[in-house]
């Protein structure tokens, strides 16, 4: 379909069939992530979704038998840029979409693509990722979860950690260990398992700064049908890399392609605004604190060039070459510059920012303490920046192993 | 803006990249520097830069320009910078060319920028004064109105390509005191004057500098280029466009010194494994990497900026050359400790970049200076 075809059919959409009361709220916190028992950010959420979702626009890539779009990644951009235009929301997000479908779509059968990508794409189901452990982090091929095959069941016993939403998600891809005598890698298989199986016990997980949406999972003889394993048994370290790879791109996409938002702040000179209200000003209209001016001015700066980076990257796709080099920046820079921004924030608000509740402190001041807590695992969620700057030696800089 | 290369950019990369890859390798430069050579440069490779367009890249058609702006002008310093090149692009092109093209009327036009472009004069600007340090607005040397003209008093140092050049784009307090923006005024100075004294500065990158002594110069009324007292704001101005030239040279060079440190890495031994194994150089490596990357799209962003007039320009160019200085200082310094003793010796050709570095880092002010201009441009 034409592209201004589609961009007229998406804002006819918006302006005529979509709930209008989601208008104006293109805010994370009106995000729909659908579910069995869906979480109601906003009482036409649900039904903003189905709408969507009749007319392929929840997953505007995938397959039309799907209920894909069946479109291309230039049509999804002009949806996002409808969206953005008349302030909607998207109509879904999750890890239905932006994980464990693409990775469906690639390694699926045709029977676990039918079982499972309409059911994303419509919003009933809500999926949640089970790959790190207690002890498998960065090393995550260690990974020790097991998984014993009894008849046409696996039954699994271990436990996961990191499990994001896991307490609200309907479905878990996991990875399990199917032969403990392989070389590590090649032990490992992908499977596909419903939360509500007996033997599988969520726990919320409460962070350095409060509750989060992170959980542990066990597993104690829970079962999962042996059809639910993708790409074969003892396969899934592949399945699990290429997974990685989308992951990758959400994040990086998080902190660089749409993550203007936040450093947009940089540019109307958020940090200098607020060093003025708590910092104040000298008689030359410079901000009193010198050496809080030199550090708000390197963080805006940074925050230029990361922009100007994730724009280039972007002008030399559009322009048709292969995402250079520069791509495998956006993770490691962008969480700390995220990191750096949330610490100076801190230090602008000298005391005022080391509320942990109650009186003498703003809500706002409030909320931006533990933001900067947070945003401490910036650097470690989706891969440490440690093994970003490996994979950049390797793959970039082609630097040896070891 | 654009941050990919058009077509033409890229061919222009890529043939400027090819010329001075094989005309200017750094045993060029070691020659230069250990015969002393008067000039530091060669002028017959600056005039077939001429001949192949590149020193008319940056003004506009209608002063016999090519209109490519700094987005091409930076393709060009690049080039320059991967290999060391020292013939006077920034100096004459950049700095005092785009003075004179912004400041000049049509018979100085005439008469001293199409020589200019063509490759057959060379312009310095003096500017800088012993306690000037980065600030563009203090000026001590006095222009004084006489009779017929002005007469010319004062000390300038650090004038980039000042050594045997045509004449001297020369900056004079008409009125004010030493740091007040109105009351500047500019001069064109032949060489030869009576007056003049020039004497070659040797500076760590054996690159044309010179301390240009004016006493008692005396001065047509027609050498006052531009507005009397009103030349500070046309002095910024190409400053800022000199400054991002400088920002690809760096560019350049920060990119080679980074990739002849990781051959180094990948080839030499010790422990019986190649040194880039180890995470502790691996590690480093991959930032120097990230640094290059935005010190490109900065550079890259600044000068798109400047040529579209952009109200941000200003700030972008500042961005741009405190990247540029903090990265190649920072990776002149890696470069050196990770080939280690033997980046120590001047046998070596790595050490030519630590030094180059410093003198880029300095130049149109550092790091420190552009932060804090940056911060005043916005408003805090």
């Amino acid at each position: 379909m034409e592209l201004e075809a589609f961009r007229t059919q998406v804002r006819e959409f918006l302006e005529k069939e979509a709930p209008q009361s989601l208008r104006g709220l293109n805010d994370p916190k009106y995000a729909y992530w659908g579910g069995r028992k869906p979480e109601q950010p906003h009482p036409d959420a649900t039904r903003y979704c189905e709408l969507a979702a009749e007319r392929g626009l929840t997953a505007i890539t995938w397959p039309k038998e799907y209920g894909g779009g069946g479109l291309t990644p230039a049509h999804e951009r002009v949806f996002q840029q409808e969206l953005a235009k008349l302030g909607f929301p998207a109509p879904l997000t999750g890890f239905g979409l932006t994980m464990i479908g693409p990775t469906l779509l690639q390694f699926g059968t045709d029977e676990q693509k039918a079982e499972h990508l309409t059911k994303i794409v419509r919003g009933q189901i809500r999926w949640c990722q089970g790959y790190s452990e207690p002890n498998a982090g960065s090393d995550l091929a260690s990974l020790q979860c097991s998984a014993v095959l009894e008849g046409d069941e696996y039954v699994l016993n271990g436990q996961k950690i990191w499990t994001s939403y896991g307490d609200k998600s309907d479905w878990m891809f996991v990875l399990v260990r199917t032969d403990p005598s392989a070389k590590k890698q090649q032990g490992i298989t992908f499977l596909l398992i419903d939360m509500a199986t007996p033997g599988v016990e969520v726990r919320p997980i409460r962070l350095i700064s409060g509750a989060s949406p992170f959980c542990e999972t066990f597993f104690t003889d829970a079962r999962a049908k042996a059809n639910n394993v993708i790409a074969g048994v003892n396969n899934g370290w592949t399945v699990a890399k290429a997974l990685l790879g989308h992951e990758r791109t959400m994040i990086a996409n998080v902190f660089g392609a749409s993550g203007g938002a936040r450093n947009a702040g940089d540019r109307r000179n958020v940090l200098a605004d607020l060093a003025r209200e708590y910092v104040g000003e000298t008689d030359g209209k410079k901000l009193a604190d010198p050496v809080l001016r030199d550090a708000i001015t390197q963080l805006n700066m940074d925050s230029r060039c990361f922009l100007s980076t994730v724009a280039r990257n972007a002008d030399n796709i559009k322009a048709g070459h292969r995402p250079g080099p520069e791509s495998s920046l956006f993770k490691v820079y962008g969480t700390e510059l995220n990191q750096r921004r949330e610490e100076l924030m801190v230090k602008i608000r000298g005391e005022q920012g080391l509320g942990w509740e109650g009186p003498g402190y703003s809500a706002l001041e409030l909320e931006k303490t533990r933001d900067w807590l947070r945003s401490r695992g910036n650097t470690i969620e989706g891969g440490t920046s440690e093994v970003q700057l490996n994979i950049i030696a390797k793959r970039v800089l082609e630097l040896p192993g070891d | 803006m654009q941050l990919s290369l058009t077509e033409d950019q890229a061919m222009l990369a890529q043939t400027a990249s090819a010329f001075f890859a094989e005309n200017s390798p750094i045993t060029r430069l070691r020659k230069l520097r250990d015969s002393r050579d008067e000039r530091g440069y060669s002028r017959e490779l600056y005039q077939r830069m001429a001949e192949l367009g590149w020193t008319a890249i940056p003004f506009e058609e209608r002063d016999g320009g090519l209109g490519m702006g700094l987005a091409g002008a930076i393709l060009v310093s690049e080039a320059m910078g991967k290999n060391l090149a020292a013939e006077p692009y920034v100096p004459s092109i950049l700095l005092s060319g785009q003075l004179l093209a912004l400041a000049g009327n049509q018979a100085q036009k005439d008469a001293w920028l199409a020589p200019v472009i063509a490759g057959e004069k060379v312009i310095a600007f003096a500017q800088q004064e012993s306690k000037s340090r980065y600030d563009a607005a203090y000026v001590t040397t006095r222009a004084t109105a006489g009779k017929n003209g002005y007469v010319l008093t004062g000390e300038k140092r650090a004038v980039l390509a000042g050594a045997l050049a045509d004449a001297y784009l020369v900056s004079a307090r008409t009125s004010g005191s030493e740091r007040a923006a109105e009351g500047i005024s500019l001069f064109l100075v032949p060489a030869g004057t009576p007056g003049l004294k020039v004497t070659r500065q040797h500076r760590i990158d054996s690159r044309n500098a010179a301390l240009v002594e004016l006493q008692d110069v005396q001065l047509p009324a027609d050498a006052l280029v531009g507005e009397r007292d009103r030349a500070l704001p046309l002095i910024e101005a190409a400053l800022d466009r000199a400054t991002v030239a400088l920002c690809g040279e760096m560019l350049g060079a920060m990119s080679e010194a980074f990739n002849r440190t990781l051959g180094y890495l990948k080839e030499r031994k010790q422990f019986n494994v190649a040194i880039g194994t180890f995470q502790a150089l691996k590690h480093r490596a991959a930032k120097m990497f990230i640094e290059i990357e935005l010190a490109r799209s900065a550079t890259m962003l600044a000068a798109r900026a400047l040529d579209a007039k952009d109200a941000e320009a200003s700030a972008l160019v500042s961005v741009a050359k405190a990247r540029c200085s903090d990265a190649y200082v920072l990776i002149a310094n890696e470069a050196v400790q990770m080939h280690a003793g033997i980046g120590m010796t001047d046998e070596h050709d790595i050490g030519f970049f630590i030094k180059h570095a410093r003198v880029c880092e300095l130049t149109f002010g550092d790091a420190a200076h552009h932060r804090d201009r940056f911060a005043t441009l916005n408003g805090y």
